[in-house]
């Protein structure tokens, strides 16, 4: 009987709900009338215990006692009831905890744990992942529009099933005199770039050079020295229609090119895309060509 | 720069070791060593020569050589640095 009328309320109380508002700020409908599943703010998979206590709490008192992981990192908590939306983001609050978002605007970025953590890391993921979300996410634009930053070339948090991928490498030279003639790095150099001589001196092809950054991590010797950089993807999408998001730009290597690039990514999207045009189908609606000339103007500064 | 006449202290084989026992035991090891000595270390092509070479080295060791025996193993000569 109480849940009939509670029922009959929350039919009442959804006519009267802005949808969009609620979207807007991370409240998914679900199939159960009056109730949403609430998607928490979580930047490069990053979250306090403070943190992760609130959520507890707010499960257990609001919720159904359960939290859903979200397939980019993200928590969700479900059967949010319709009255109790404000409190619930006031509580959220109070543990440090920020409402996510849904629809047509940049989402969650994400990032593996990077080189503070991980030994194979050649860039600080979280940071970066920080600074992008301080940049962009939230942003409205005619579609939703993902950013994944993951530290290296073993790809963790696969970096081309976003629409903005950027991937950790390394730009690295040779100091001979630390050589010790090993070989290593030309058996772990899967591009094929390294060569070693009768002399065990070892060779670069340049042209070869995919920017991995192994030969720096396996060097027992120092002799390969490396400086963090992004190789940056575009237009993945991993939804209805699946694109593997490609390069169109030479390594880069300083944070300012990268934001000048994803400025004129965004920028490309909010002016060409049509309203609920993914990235990747507003490039193959209208070619790639001048995309690549904005993004490369950009990269030149 | 290649030298072959170095001189091994101790000899250590890990071919029948898999990740990450191949590194502890390198390293249980080479603890036992006196600094300045010299530890020869057989291991497997693949995984063991990419890591346990430079898992040695971050644990402040020198890496002095790095011998291919032809054989699918590598021979790898460190040197104990500290106590």
């Amino acid at each position: 009987m109480a849940d009939e009328q509670q029922s009959l309320s929350a039919e009442k109380k959804s006519k009267s709900i802005n949808y969009a508002v609620l979207k807007k700020g991370g409240f998914m409908r679900q199939k159960q009338k009056g109730y949403f599943s609430m998607r928490l703010s979580v930047v490069g998979g990053y979250m306090t215990s403070e943190n992760i206590r609130t959520v507890s709490e707010v499960a257990e008192k609001y919720g159904h006692g359960y939290v859903h992981m979200t397939s980019r990192q993200g928590i969700e908590i479900p059967f949010i009831y319709v009255d109790d939306i404000e409190e619930v983001k006031n509580k959220l609050a109070e543990g440090g905890v920020k409402p996510g978002v849904c629809g047509p605007r940049v989402r969650t970025v994400t990032a593996c744990q990077g080189s503070e953590v991980c030994p194979s890391g050649c860039i600080d993921t979280l940071k970066l992942a920080r600074e992008l979300s301080e940049r962009y996410f939230g942003r409205e634009l005619p579609h939703k529009f993902k950013f994944g930053v993951t530290g290296c070339a073993n790809n963790c948090l696969k970096a081309e099933e976003n629409d903005f991928g950027v991937k950790g490498g390394l730009y690295v030279s040779y100091n001979q005199p630390n050589c010790i003639g090993c070989g290593v790095c030309v058996k772990v150099c899967k591009a094929g770039a390294l060569s070693i001589d009768e002399n065990k001196v070892i060779h670069k092809d340049e042209s070869k050079c995919t920017n991995c950054g192994k030969c720096v991590k396996v060097c027992p010797s120092d002799a390969w020295v490396g400086e963090g950089g992004y190789i940056i993807s575009f237009a993945g999408t991993f939804g209805n229609t699946i694109f593997k998001g490609e390069s169109y730009l030479p390594f880069v290597r300083d944070k300012e090119t990268l934001f000048r690039v994803a400025d004129a990514t965004i920028q490309y999207f909010q002016d060409h895309a049509k309203r609920g045009e993914r990235f990747r189908l507003t490039l193959e609606r209208e070619g790639t060509e001048d995309f690549i000339k904005a993004v490369k103007e950009a990269y030149n500064g | 720069m290649a030298n072959n006449d170095i001189q091994a202290d101790e000899e250590l084989d890990i071919t029948d070791k898999v990740c990450p026992n191949t590194f502890v035991k390198a390293k249980v090891v080479i603890e036992e060593l006196d600094e300045g000595q010299i530890l020869a270390i057989r291991m497997n092509d693949g995984e063991p020569v990419q890591n346990v070479p430079r898992s040695l080295k971050d644990d402040g060791h020198k890496i002095l050589q790095i011998n291919d025996n032809q054989d699918g193993t590598y021979t790898v000569y460190v040197e104990k640095v500290g106590d």
